[in-house]
């Protein structure tokens, strides 16, 4: 019962931080808005009211539209779903590449630990966005693409931290009793090393979410992530940038969406650390 | 220290070797040949464009003739401007590019590990608390949201600064540096008030004020030598960041930079051209990681005196 009450307690100073609590009920907010989005937003992304251009907010459009008619509150709506889902799934790429590669390298030890660590070494030193651009080009810029490739960078840390705590647990007692018992490699990573470990990686994963984010604005606003008439946050300011001498209100509101949804996340991450570790929270 | 070096020189060859194998056989593999673009050309002088351009050999044959040019420097030629070489382009693209960079880690360094220290020596007053909120800041607001921000402020509203270009108006230089150098200005602030808390509490530095040192002289001599190494650590990692951000700053400030170069090549599938900065970029950024982790060694003299 020690475990769960590790998961009270870090709930409990959790709820107690108030810029994580904010971080937590804004983010709450934004995947249940992402999710209504069909049915809260306004008019649909792709609706154009050709007579309209770009007008500034008024009672119709409350954060007015864009060069094209477009109601610019549906968009952001919609780009939601587009943003949190590459958030949370190349996130997810990234868990089970990071983990795995983490368990394995900890577990084993030796060799096969020094060689898949000196993989992690080398690949850290290389221009990923760079490889994720090429990607793009060379495959054409499609969403599950984006989701593997930025998936496919951002694992290394993770790998790192996993295998850290790995190589702290497999020399004690119920490790070893499991191992006498005869346990197989995969239950003993599932049933034992893995419930041990679950709090640096959800803090860990908890801080990858924004920097994925960050990485597919990047990529949407140079022209090499989501394509139209899709519509991410990142393609929202690209778009905004492109005519924001006259409407700046098509530059200023995705920015402030997207900003304080980097905010929450970083916000939440924190607290979340300093929750499930608070040798740590200190500085 | 020495031996250190040579070791992750001699891992740095293989790995350079792989990342432009990798990288050729990948833009092979891509849809299309670089001359099928918008005009149709003829059948014969397609066959001709494909023998000048070597195209029409097998693809082994292929991949020696450019690792052989590679290792005299010659990266072949650019597919979409003719007459001129990817070597070329690189070096009239790179010295911009080297200017941004520097102009941006040095704005970087200054404004970070000044709000650094001084937040780790006044910790827990307002002289903590604003400048780490605006690090905060400089963390949650995206190069490509804070470029175009700035330009908006200061270029249209304000009209004190040039909103584009680079060498070519006074003041132009300014606003794509700031944005540059904005985002590292916030982790270097924080790694230097970290590293600067830990070290603080260390019994050395008790000594160094117990045997009267002034304080500025304990900051300065004793302190900021070991409460900086996270700083200098991560310079290496952080020129990998500033060359994503220098594709996003010079394609909004329109700088004639290798980041611009590199998107617009991204744009035509100019693949020589990809594959060339991709190489070069890949060197560069092992290169300076290496250096940066020397830098760390022999600033730690723990590391120094053990090797």
């Amino acid at each position: 019962m020690k475990n769960s009450s590790l998961w009270t307690d870090a709930f409990y100073r959790l709820t107690r931080n108030r810029a994580a609590m904010f971080g937590g009920f804004i983010l709450i907010l934004l995947i249940i808005c992402a999710a209504a989005a069909p049915a809260i937003a306004p008019y649909s992304y792709s609706y154009q009211d050709l007579n309209l251009g770009a007008s500034p907010p008024s009672s119709d459009h409350l954060l007015g539209t864009d060069v094209l008619g477009r109601d610019l509150l549906s968009r952001i709506l919609y780009g939601a779903r587009i943003s949190l889902l590459v958030g949370f799934v190349a996130t997810g790429v990234a868990l089970v590449i990071g983990v795995s590669w983490g368990i394995i390298a900890g577990y084993f030890g030796g060799r096969i630990d020094s060689i898949m660590m000196r993989i992690v070494d080398v690949l850290y030193g290389l221009p990923f966005i760079i490889f994720i651009i090429l990607l793009m080009v060379i495959f054409g810029r499609n969403l599950w693409l984006l989701f593997g490739a930025i998936g496919a960078v951002e694992w290394l840390t993770m790998a790192r931290i996993v295998r850290g705590q790995v190589i702290g647990l497999k020399n004690q007692e119920f490790v070893l009793a499991a191992k006498a018992m005869g346990v197989s490699n995969f239950s003993m990573f599932r049933r034992h090393l893995l419930p041990n470990i679950l709090g640096p990686i959800a803090v860990y994963a908890t801080l990858t979410i924004p920097q994925v984010m960050l990485l597919e604005g990047f990529l949407s606003f140079l022209g090499l992530g989501i394509q139209p008439p899709m519509s991410s946050w990142g393609t929202l300011i690209k778009d905004g940038v492109e005519s924001m001498e006259e409407y700046s209100w098509l530059l200023v509101y995705p920015g402030i969406t997207f900003t304080v949804t980097l905010f929450a996340l970083n916000f939440f991450g924190d607290g979340l650390r300093d929750a499930l570790d608070p040798k740590t929270s200190d500085n | 220290m020495i031996s250190i070096f040579f070791k992750r020189i001699f891992l740095a060859i293989p790995v350079l070797f792989a990342v432009a194998s990798i990288t050729f056989f990948l833009i092979k593999l891509a849809p299309g040949g670089p001359f099928d673009a918008d005009r149709a050309v003829s059948p014969q002088v397609l066959k001709n464009l494909n023998e000048a351009y070597n195209l029409d050999a097998s693809n082994w044959e292929q991949y020696l003739d450019y690792m052989s040019g590679l290792l005299k420097g010659d990266l072949g030629p650019s597919f979409r401007f003719p007459g001129r070489s990817v070597s070329e382009m690189i070096s009239t693209g790179l010295p911009v590019t080297f200017e941004l960079a520097f102009y941006a880690i040095l704005i970087a360094l200054i404004m970070g590990v000044i709000s650094g220290v001084i937040a780790a020596l006044k910790r827990n007053t307002y002289l903590d608390f604003i400048p780490m909120a605006i690090a905060m800041i400089g963390i949650c607001v995206p190069t490509f949201l804070m470029g175009p921000l700035l330009v908006l402020i200061f270029g249209i509203n304000l009209e004190i600064l040039p909103v584009s270009g680079w060498g070519q108006l006074p003041g132009d230089k300014i606003l794509p540096s700031l944005t540059l150098g904005f985002a590292y200005a916030a982790y270097i602030a924080r790694l230097s008030r970290g590293g600067m808390l830990e070290i603080l509490n260390q019994d050395f530095i008790r000594t160094a004020r117990a045997k009267g040192l002034t304080e500025s002289m304990v900051v300065i001599k004793h302190a900021m030598q070991g409460g900086l190494i996270p700083v200098v650590s991560f310079l290496g990692p952080a020129i990998a960041g500033l060359l994503a951000g220098s594709f996003v700053v010079e394609t909004i400030f329109q700088i004639p930079g290798l980041g611009r170069f590199y998107v617009e090549a991204a744009f035509n599938r100019d693949y020589t051209m990809i594959l060339g900065t991709t190489i070069f970029f890949s060197a560069m950024i092992v290169f300076f990681n290496l250096l940066s982790d020397l830098a760390a060694l022999w600033l730690n003299p723990r590391s120094r005196d053990s090797s």
